[in-house]
């Protein structure tokens, strides 16, 4: 059972309106996942004009595509964020940057997405419409079309509002091996960006905080970035965005597929003053917290400066900053070197994060 | 003898007859209670436990205490022992030396240490 | 943050520890009684850069640790029940009762709340009229006046459903015990600075003086300790056994005497049992008669109660210093944070989950004891991008464990 949230601001809905009134139902009903009429017009409504595909638009059950040339990479994922609407987000934005991002990270440019919904009765139709605004516009800026879809609904007190689903397919290279167990030591360890913010910006909605400046989650889309990447070099051994968990968890899961060792140097990672406050006000680790818009990578020690400049010099690129290096010691466990010199383990987060107070 | 975090009030007021404030813990900033440490002003600071304020922060003090701590490696380097500091420098053990030039050049320090190291 | 990273800065750190090593000429053994002070000294690995010879003896102050498991096994009792909403701080979710942890009784469908503060129970009393609301009021000293306040308010604003479930417990009857146990190796206190700052330091002088113990009231950043430790090894040095507050900034020898004022009108002392160590005199507080109707273990029956610990699990020998936590045989095999035996490797304040977390790599295996850790890591990071470098400060030194007398 949910806490009551609050928002720190009324979700915007701007720049959507509804084109006609659905037959005088401002919620969701269970006459929406029936398949008939009420479906249709929800997705006649509301998905399509969000989405606005032409594929999408021919509704048929399956969506045809042209041949990929190559290695086909297929990513899903379901999101189930609350609240819905987040400082600087949406679950519609994390829809859509989730999968494009996870393809990424093999290295592959997004081509094709579905999403499927499962609405729970009650729901506000607005509510409905502004997420399916956010996901049509993601995926424009990702450059990834919304080809197929599905809805269900679900009775009330059975669901949370909205749940999404995607799954999106895209090409991989001749000749890039991007995999977590690609790691080898003397690898250079690089985060494009600063981290935690997600994490507390989902956080601070939850618990009430308030912020000078409004952290604002760092939800985005990598696949431009990844692509300027692979453009100095093919051999790049792995990246990974560290969403759930944050980049203790990738950074661990990363070891022990290579078995290697991976030693950070605190004084290197880049964390906003604001975050850093927040998390020693909630009695959180950094990098335990989630990120939605940066990459690690693991780069060969020859080609790392040029990577790292290429980073640097694209727009969602330009914090980046080499974090640590991978080392022959210790496989399988991440270590870091304190303000002191003295040396700690960094280790995974147990399940969901509880903040410390004693 | 738990999370306790120092904050700045930005602001104060009321609700059912208690003294609340909002509190900014650089740039993150909460709402806290103030009724155990009641004359608590706008712009002090204070460290919060679990949503109270527990006490008054000394900035003086906390000043104080940082400057001490600066001081000590200077008296150090004033006074302190030179010998080994040297030796420490060169890598070498530190020299043995005669009584009179000991006292010469190993005053007591800050804190009350003396003696050979 | 300010009045916090200041007193993080190594530059400093670096001088206090000079001075320390400067001074000390035998092995001392001191304990730091707090749980959060544990929880830095190992976090930034302040112990790897002592002198060899200054032990640091985590001791009982993870309250999360000693709350008596009759205690948890009726939370646990209570948060199932239907008409309950039961709300608690975060750590309390997976410490080990007999048989589960409010973690599983929330999947079981009990309404089981974190909250940040009691305030925030109270509230949802407030919200929620058709249910109680129990607030799980585990601490020492720094979190019974929140505690007290609540319930001050839930008898002046009129809230019925709420009510405490209380396990408070204090520090200096904590010290006396550990003084007059026959194993006992400390030979000076880091006291915990945030309960002093509740409680002030009166309590202190007639222990060091029965015990002939410097005791140094200490902060938490790693300067307060290192100055905390400093003290105490010039006292030692000197054959010196005082009080001293090296947290000024905010302790006060008289505390803060609102505080104390309210916790004598909402709080009574008694006898406590702590978990892994047993019965202490007059170590706990519980409701005063006049709140006595906000006591959740009066209003809610809950019957006989059969505690069982884990046969294995010594956390007690780790709360009292007796061992330390790579020393159990279950540490990191059969106890793990994901599967904890006892509550020490839950609190992310518990000795053993602090080891844990942090020095998995250097501690030897476990059942060894006495064995000499590896040295920190090289640390070193190709410079290119790097916004600041690794500090050099890495002493590299080993650290052998010299018997204290």
């Amino acid at each position: 059972m949910a806490e009551p949230l609050t928002l720190s601001q009324p979700a915007s809905f701007e720049g959507w309106t509804c084109p006609l009134p659905l037959r005088d139902s401002p919620t969701i009903v269970m006459g929406h996942g029936g398949g008939g009429a009420m479906s249709g017009e929800l997705v006649e409504h509301v998905f399509l004009p969000a989405f606005a595909d032409d594929s999408l638009a021919q509704l048929g059950d399956s969506a045809v595509l042209p041949l990929l040339g190559g290695r086909v990479a297929f990513s899903t994922d379901s999101f189930v964020v609350r609240p819905l609407f987040f400082p600087g987000g949406s679950i519609g934005d994390l829809a859509v940057n989730g999968t494009v991002n996870d393809l990424a990270m093999s290295g592959a440019q997004a081509l094709f997405l579905s999403a499927a919904f499962v609405l729970e009765e009650g729901t506000d139709v607005t509510k409905v419409g502004a997420v399916a605004q956010r996901l049509g516009a993601a995926a424009r800026r990702a450059g990834v079309r919304v080809v197929t879809g599905d809805t269900k609904v679900v009775e009330s007190g059975h669901g949370d509002e909205i749940y999404v689903n995607t799954a999106g397919v895209g090409v991989v290279a001749e000749g890039v091996e991007i995999r977590p167990d690609r790691a080898r030591p003397g690898d250079v360890v690089i985060v494009s960006g600063d981290i935690g913010v997600h994490g507390i910006a989902i956080m601070s909605v939850r618990e009430g905080l308030q912020f000078g400046t409004e952290v604002e989650s760092d939800c985005q889309p990598l696949n431009s970035l990844v692509a300027a990447m692979l453009e100095v070099t093919q051999d790049i051994h792995v990246l990974r965005d560290p969403t759930r968990g944050g980049v203790a968890t990738s950074l661990n899961e990363i070891a022990k597929a290579s078995k290697v060792g991976v030693e950070l140097a605190e004084r290197s990672l880049p964390i906003p003053e604001v975050v850093a406050n927040a998390c020693a006000f909630l009695g959180l680790d950094p990098l335990q917290v989630a990120n939605e818009g940066k990459l690690l990578a693991f780069v060969p020690r020859d080609r790392a400066d040029e990577v790292l400049a290429t980073m640097r010099a694209h727009p969602t690129g330009a914090g980046a900053a080499v974090i640590g290096e991978c080392v022959a010691e210790h496989p399988g466990m991440v270590a870091a070197t304190t303000g002191f010199g003295a040396s700690r383990v960094v280790d995974l987060p147990i399940g969901e994060q509880l903040p410390r107070i004693c | 003898m738990c999370l306790a975090v120092p904050g700045r009030v930005l602001e104060i007021s009321e609700r059912d007859g208690t003294r609340i404030a909002q509190v900014d813990f650089g740039g993150v900033s909460k709402e806290v209670c103030l009724e155990y440490v009641p004359d608590l002003q706008v712009g002090e600071y204070t460290i919060v436990h679990v949503g109270f304020a527990l006490q008054r922060l000394d900035e003086q003090s906390a000043l104080e205490t940082l400057d001490l701590f600066r001081q000590m490696g200077e008296l150090e380097a004033e006074f302190g022992d030179q010998w080994g500091r040297a030796a420490e420098q060169a890598g070498l053990p530190r020299p043995d030396l005669a009584p009179s030039m000991e006292t010469v050049d190993s005053p007591a320090g800050p804190g009350g240490e003396a003696g050979p190291r | 943050m300010k009045y916090l990273d200041e007193f993080q800065d190594p530059a400093l750190a670096k001088r206090l520890l000079d001075d320390i090593h400067a001074t000390a000429t035998q092995p001392w053994a001191m304990m730091e009684v707090c749980g959060g002070q544990t929880h830095s000294i190992i976090r930034h690995g302040l112990d790897q850069l002592l002198p060899d010879g200054i032990e640091l003896i985590h001791g009982p102050g993870c309250p999360v640790c000693v709350t008596p498991l009759e205690v948890i096994d009726k939370a646990l009792e209570i948060a199932a029940r239907p008409d309950v909403i039961f709300c608690s701080f975060g750590d309390m979710l997976r410490v080990p009762g007999s048989d589960k942890d409010l973690f599983r009784v929330k999947s079981a469908g009990g309404d089981v709340r974190v909250v940040y503060s009691p305030l925030d129970a109270l509230n949802l009393a407030r919200q929620n009229p058709d249910k109680q609301v129990v607030f799980f009021g585990i601490g020492f000293e720094t979190t019974a006046p929140p505690n007290a306040m609540t319930v001050y308010q839930a008898k002046r604003l009129g809230i019925e459903n709420f009510s405490l479930l209380v396990s408070h417990v204090r520090v200096p009857p904590a010290i006396e015990a550990i003084m007059t146990s026959p194993d006992c190796r400390v030979q000076a206190f880091l006291a915990a600075g945030h309960v002093c700052t509740v409680m002030g330091t009166g309590e202190y002088p007639p222990l060091s003086e029965r015990f002939a113990v410097p005791i140094v009231v200490t902060g938490f950043e790693p300067l307060d300790i290192l100055e905390g430790i400093r003290r105490a090894v010039h006292q030692l040095e000197d054959g010196r056994a005082e009080v001293e507050n090296a947290y000024p900034r905010v302790v006060l020898p008289e505390g803060n005497p609102v505080a104390v004022k309210m916790l004598e009108d909402v709080f009574e002392v008694v006898d406590r049992s702590w978990r892994g160590i047993g019965m202490i005199p007059k170590s706990g507080w519980r409701l005063s008669e006049r709140y006595r109707a906000y006591d959740a273990e009066e209003r809610f029956d809950v019957g006989d109660i059969h505690t069982q610990e884990s046969s294995v699990c010594r956390s007690g020998e780790v709360l009292q210093g007796l061992i330390k936590p790579h020393e159990c045989s279950a540490f990191g095999t059969l106890c793990t944070p994901r599967n904890p035996l006892g509550a020490t490797m839950v609190s992310s304040e518990g000795a053993c989950a602090a080891y844990y977390l942090y020095r998995r790599m250097s501690v030897p295996a476990s059942g060894t004891s006495g064995s000499v850790p590896a040295s920190g890591t090289s640390g070193s990071v190709p410079a290119s991008g790097t916004s600041g470098s690794v500090p050099a400060q890495a002493t590299g030194e080993e650290k052998k464990v010299t018997p204290v007398g």
